[in-house]
């Protein structure tokens, strides 16, 4: 295998489900009842799953997410801030995570 | 993937013929103040085709002889052709609905900034392009072009355009190799933005998707997307769009005086064989369709036309 990771397998992601159709036939039905138009327009759930794609750093949401977002008419700038929403996350729960290191030192020591 | 040839995408043959025409549009040229990368057209200040003055006057006969409700001016920037302000003066008693189609720029340059007063009086109706509602669209159309954009809409406005009975619609194209969003969803989200930001208000916006020729076909060569474009739009095929396509009720002359059915098929070189706009009679009856590949950008989703969204 030369890569992990090829853009051409995005369009085989539905022989995930030939082992266990049933199971895949509810993901479908509930991927496509969450990207609906509902209280959040389909606009904005583009707009959160890129930053979501991101932050699980899964190279083939954010290429389908990307394009989604273009097709709806979402712009670079607004992409960008998206992304910094995904990265300000990240960092804040990696900073959050820093006081389980500060109540394990006030713990042990003196 | 290979894509199939879009006439035989075409189930229903009635489909591949004219219905009722309705719409003489006339390409005036394409000099163009702008060089815009979506152009179709590649118009830009560099170019010099613009129509003859005979046959200017051959398309206000054809709209004396034949009854069209509606006559559409483009171009490139159409207000720059000498004899613009009297096509439109002549023709607009000869139809109901007479379009002009401004990139809006122009009507904030000297020489050329009378010319919303010039449409208020005559009532033409306005179908400006503007990409995005914000600054957004200058990556498409050139640095400042928004914010003289703004101008160009808001003094419009203060003319009664898009409040009262002056009829002005904005035109939304894609930034790039990808379909556009929902026409009516991004209305709403223009309506909003251009409000807020600028007071700017309008009558309806028109979702075009970008066609694969002229200078955005350059770019989709120069950039590896050709082929991908194409199966997008192949993929995206609907055909409840073919009915509503806009070839099949309008004439299109080129400025050389050759007639077509659309605008796009002047960019792929394809005339309505055995007519020109000196002898026009093959082309005002039923006639058959000339198609091409490129033919899948108006069909793709919910359709696509010089009148926005086919099928929302």
């Amino acid at each position: 295998m030369a890569t992990y990771y090829e853009d051409k397998d995005l369009s085989k992601f539905g022989s995930v489900g030939e082992e266990a159709p049933a199971l895949w036939e509810k993901f479908t039905a509930y991927y496509g009842a969450v990207f609906a138009e509902g209280a959040l327009t389909a606009r904005e759930k583009a707009i959160i799953a890129l930053a979501v794609a991101e932050a699980v750093q899964c190279p083939y949401c954010i290429d389908s997410y990307t394009q989604d977002c273009l097709s709806k008419g979402v712009t670079e700038e607004q992409m960008t801030e998206a992304t910094h929403v995904a990265a300000a996350i990240r960092g804040g729960a990696t900073l959050a995570h820093g006081l389980q290191m500060k109540n394990v030192v006030k713990k042990l020591a003196l | 993937m290979s894509v199939p040839q879009f006439a035989s995408a075409i189930a229903d043959k009635s489909l591949t013929e004219t219905g009722d025409i309705q719409t003489l549009q006339i390409n005036l040229g394409r000099l163009c103040n702008l060089s815009c990368k979506h152009c179709h057209l590649s118009a830009g200040p560099e170019k010099r085709e613009m129509m003859t003055r005979g046959a200017v006057d051959a398309c206000l006969s054809l709209l004396r002889e034949r009854e069209f409700a509606t006559a559409d001016i483009t171009g490139g920037s159409p207000e720059m052709h000498p004899e613009f302000r009297r096509l439109v003066s002549e023709a607009r008693p000869l139809c109901a609905r007479l379009i002009v189609r401004s990139n809006l720029t122009l009507l904030t340059e000297p020489g050329y900034d009378d010319l919303p007063e010039f449409f208020a009086s005559r009532a033409v109706e306005v179908c400006a392009s503007l990409p995005h509602y914000t600054k957004a669209a200058d990556k498409t159309r050139g640095d400042g072009v928004f914010s003289r954009s703004i101008a160009a809409l808001q003094k419009l406005n203060a003319l009664g355009y898009g409040r009262g009975g002056l009829t002005l619609n904005l035109v939304f194209n894609p930034g790039g190799a990808f379909l556009p969003p929902s026409q009516a969803q991004i209305e709403k989200e223009y309506r909003a933005a251009l409000e807020r930001d600028s007071g700017v208000v309008f009558n309806g916006l028109l979702t075009i998707t970008n066609n694969p020729l002229g200078r955005f076909g350059e770019f989709l060569e120069r950039s590896g997307n050709m082929e991908s474009y194409l199966e997008k739009l192949y993929n995206a095929f609907n055909p409840a769009t073919l009915v509503g396509m806009m070839c099949r009720s309008q004439i299109s002359v080129g400025p050389d005086g050759s007639l077509y059915d659309c605008d796009f098929n002047q960019a792929a070189g394809l005339p309505i064989e055995g007519a020109t706009i000196f002898s026009p009679s093959a082309a005002t009856g039923a006639r058959k369709i000339r198609f091409g590949q490129h033919c899948y950008a108006c069909t793709a989703g919910q359709g696509s036309s010089c009148g926005g969204a086919i099928k929302e």
